[in-house]
């Protein structure tokens, strides 16, 4: 590094000098509500003039410092923007009368307590813990069935696994619109009558095409489990004359305790967020006679949809945030505690 | 391994019966994208009277439903699957780049406390569901985006900068995490040779980063391309720019049970993807498992 000449300081010095001119310039038009079209990229471009004059800047003690400044900054200051800052702001929102553009008035906990007296939410809520329970079942047994039979010494494995995997390629709007089809053209010739009208059905037919796309990732993870199952811990087992279900439930298993965790934890949390699926497939609708004293249309409405249409549907911007942040709270507390158990059971073992 | 056990004959049988039952499973499993090829090539007659057959199909009707799907000027598929294209190959790009650049501040500054915050909060944010920012986020970039006169809505630039953001967590955790492995003596034997701590990283470490860095590429490249919600959320559902889903999405929300055109658009949107797939099997399924193990 050998490379203080005076050009390089002059360099260093007139950009950081420039970059904090065109940032202020830029900032002071902001502020007094210039419309100049110039001012975005003047601020840009102050910004970077003055992380290369930073980075110009002729010291050997602190370069290293500078460049572990520079190498943070992007990363960290998209996520600021785009995660830290909206979640406080959101957290701060759900407690006003937030228009999705502007707050009159601070309401308390109003938000809260409106969603808990709605009738429909609370049936969403209902229906998204039935969701992801069952989904966390079926999809793990599923999928450990078909680790098994991958690993199980068959022909054309490679085939089989990559064609299991498959749907999970594909984004759950394009899938839901498939189904759709499946549901209300080919499958009506058995079933008479369209699955997705009813919505008990309805909910049904979103388990199983959840289950399709979802079992062949999980059956991925259990494979890979199996299959770093030392040979001969089996080697030992078969000798000590394990059939293959004693070696299946009292070997195999066992052994795959982290990689169970691993996979209930990603059914849980991906079930949970389910949104794209409800969305082209029912969209949410579906009638409920009786519950709770009221008629719902929104039997088939998770959790996800329900925010989404609560806020962009219906326009009520405070209500969806304050839903969303106990949308939040539950997936905080159910993966902490799903972690917890875990952990300990794996301790156990 | 098992099979070893059982000999000749029987484990023939035993390996027979599964191979039925794989192909059983799979053919439940491949029968919805059978579908859907099979009834691009038909009239929305046909496929009303007839989902399953291959009555009515033929490649001139397939030729009109694409060119009906493709020239439809509210699916406007090129345009679609270019910005689609652009919004996931920059993103990919810059947070392997910044991610990387991120995550090696990160641990090799492991034992200051900084760092470690830093890291905490990448880790803990990664519970963040996108419902709970979603709102605010929109708000957010509608208003700097008037105040400082760049558009971050029903903007390509927008969503790159969102994805950066988002990814960005879960993209430095897997790279932190590798980082940490790779021994400090090969950047101190770089340093003494005189090089600078940014060409370090560079020339020494980027380059070895390779195999995870396609990790999170496919993982970051799957929920970019398939992603709906945001940017459906910042383009808007009639906006000029959309990403393939979002315009999928439009495209079907105006040609209710037009399955002809539905399912053509849909085999449109599959088919990079399961090209992609088939060339990039072993990857793309080695990198989905990384990054669950290690998420």
């Amino acid at each position: 590094m050998n490379k203080n000449t005076a050009g390089q300081r002059v360099l260093s010095l007139v950009l950081l000098v420039a970059g904090i001119v065109l940032l202020a310039a830029a900032l002071i038009m902001d502020f007094s509500g210039s419309q100049n079209a110039l001012r975005g990229p003047m601020l840009i471009i102050g910004i970077v003039a003055f992380f290369i004059g930073l980075y110009l800047f002729p010291t050997l003690k602190h370069h290293r410092q500078i460049v572990y400044v520079i190498f943070l900054f992007p990363l960290l200051f998209t996520f600021a923007v785009t995660v830290i800052i909206p979640l406080l702001l959101g957290i701060c929102y759900s407690f006003t009368d937030w228009t999705g553009i502007r707050f009159t008035q601070i309401v308390g906990l109003q938000n809260y307590v409106a969603m808990f007296k709605d009738p429909a939410f609370i049936w969403s809520i209902l229906i998204t813990f039935i969701f992801v329970i069952m989904n966390m079942i079926l999809v793990n047994v599923v999928a450990f069935l078909l680790a098994l039979l991958c690993t199980s010494g068959m022909r054309g494995v490679g085939f089989f696994r990559a064609s299991y995997f498959l749907p999970n390629l594909i984004g759950g709007i394009v899938l839901g619109y498939i189904w759709q089809f499946v549901f209300s053209n080919v499958l009506i010739n058995i079933t008479k009558i369209s699955w997705l009208v009813q919505t008990k059905t309805a909910l049904l037919a979103i388990v199983i095409v959840y289950l399709w796309q979802y079992a062949g990732y999980i059956m991925l993870i259990y494979v890979t489990g199996l299959t770093q199952i030392p040979g001969d811990v089996l080697e030992a087992a078969k000798i000590d004359g394990a059939n293959s279900s004693q070696t299946l439930f009292q070997v195999k298993i066992p052994m795959l305790a982290s990689t169970f965790t691993i996979c209930t934890f990603l059914t849980l949390t991906s079930a949970f967020k389910q949104f794209d699926v409800n969305m082209a497939l029912t969209n949410g609708t579906g009638s409920v006679p009786n519950f709770m004293g009221s008629y719902l249309s929104n039997g088939t409405q998770m959790l996800a949809l329900n925010i989404y249409n609560t806020a962009i549907a219906k326009n009520s911007y405070a209500l969806g945030q304050a839903k969303a942040v106990l949308f939040f709270i539950i997936l905080a507390c159910v993966s902490l505690i799903q972690v917890r158990i875990s952990n300990k059971r794996e301790v156990e073992l | 391994m098992e099979e070893g056990r059982l000999v000749g004959k029987a484990a023939r049988t035993r390996r027979v019966i599964l191979t039925i039952v794989g192909i059983i499973i799979a053919a439940y499993v491949l029968f919805p994208f059978y579908l859907v090829v099979m009834n691009s090539f038909k009239a929305q007659t046909s496929i009303v009277e007839s989902p399953i057959s291959t009555a009515g199909a033929s490649f001139g009707q397939f030729r009109a439903n694409l060119s009906a799907v493709v020239n439809n000027s509210n699916f406007n598929f090129w345009y679609a699957f270019e910005t689609s294209l652009v919004v996931t190959v920059i993103s990919l790009v810059l947070l392997a780049v910044l991610g990387a650049m991120a995550a090696w501040v990160i641990s090799r500054n492991n034992k200051k406390k900084w760092a470690t915050v830093i890291y905490m909060i990448f880790i803990a944010s990664m519970i963040i569901p996108f419902q709970v920012v979603m709102l605010p986020l929109i708000s957010t970039f509608r208003d700097v985006g008037k105040f400082v006169g760049i558009s971050m809505l029903q903007s390509v630039p927008g969503i790159v900068f969102a994805y950066c953001g988002f990814g960005g967590a879960m993209t430095v955790f897997i790279l932190t995490g590798f980082i940490k492995g790779i021994p400090y003596d090969l950047e101190e034997a770089a340093a003494i040779d005189g090089c600078s701590p940014e060409g370090t990283f560079f020339r020494v470490i980027f380059p070895l980063l390779k195999p995870v860095i396609t990790t999170v590429t496919i993982l970051n490249g799957m929920w970019i391309w398939n992603d709906y919600l945001l940017p459906s959320l910042m383009l808007g559902q009639n906006g000029k720019v959309k990403t393939l889903p979002v315009a999928v999405q439009a495209f079907v929300g105006s040609y209710v049970k037009q399955w002809d055109l539905i399912l053509t658009a849909a085999l449109l949107a599959i088919i990079p993807m399961i090209i992609i797939f088939l060339f990039a099997q072993k990857q793309i399924m080695d990198g989905m498992i990384e990054g669950a193990v290690k998420g």
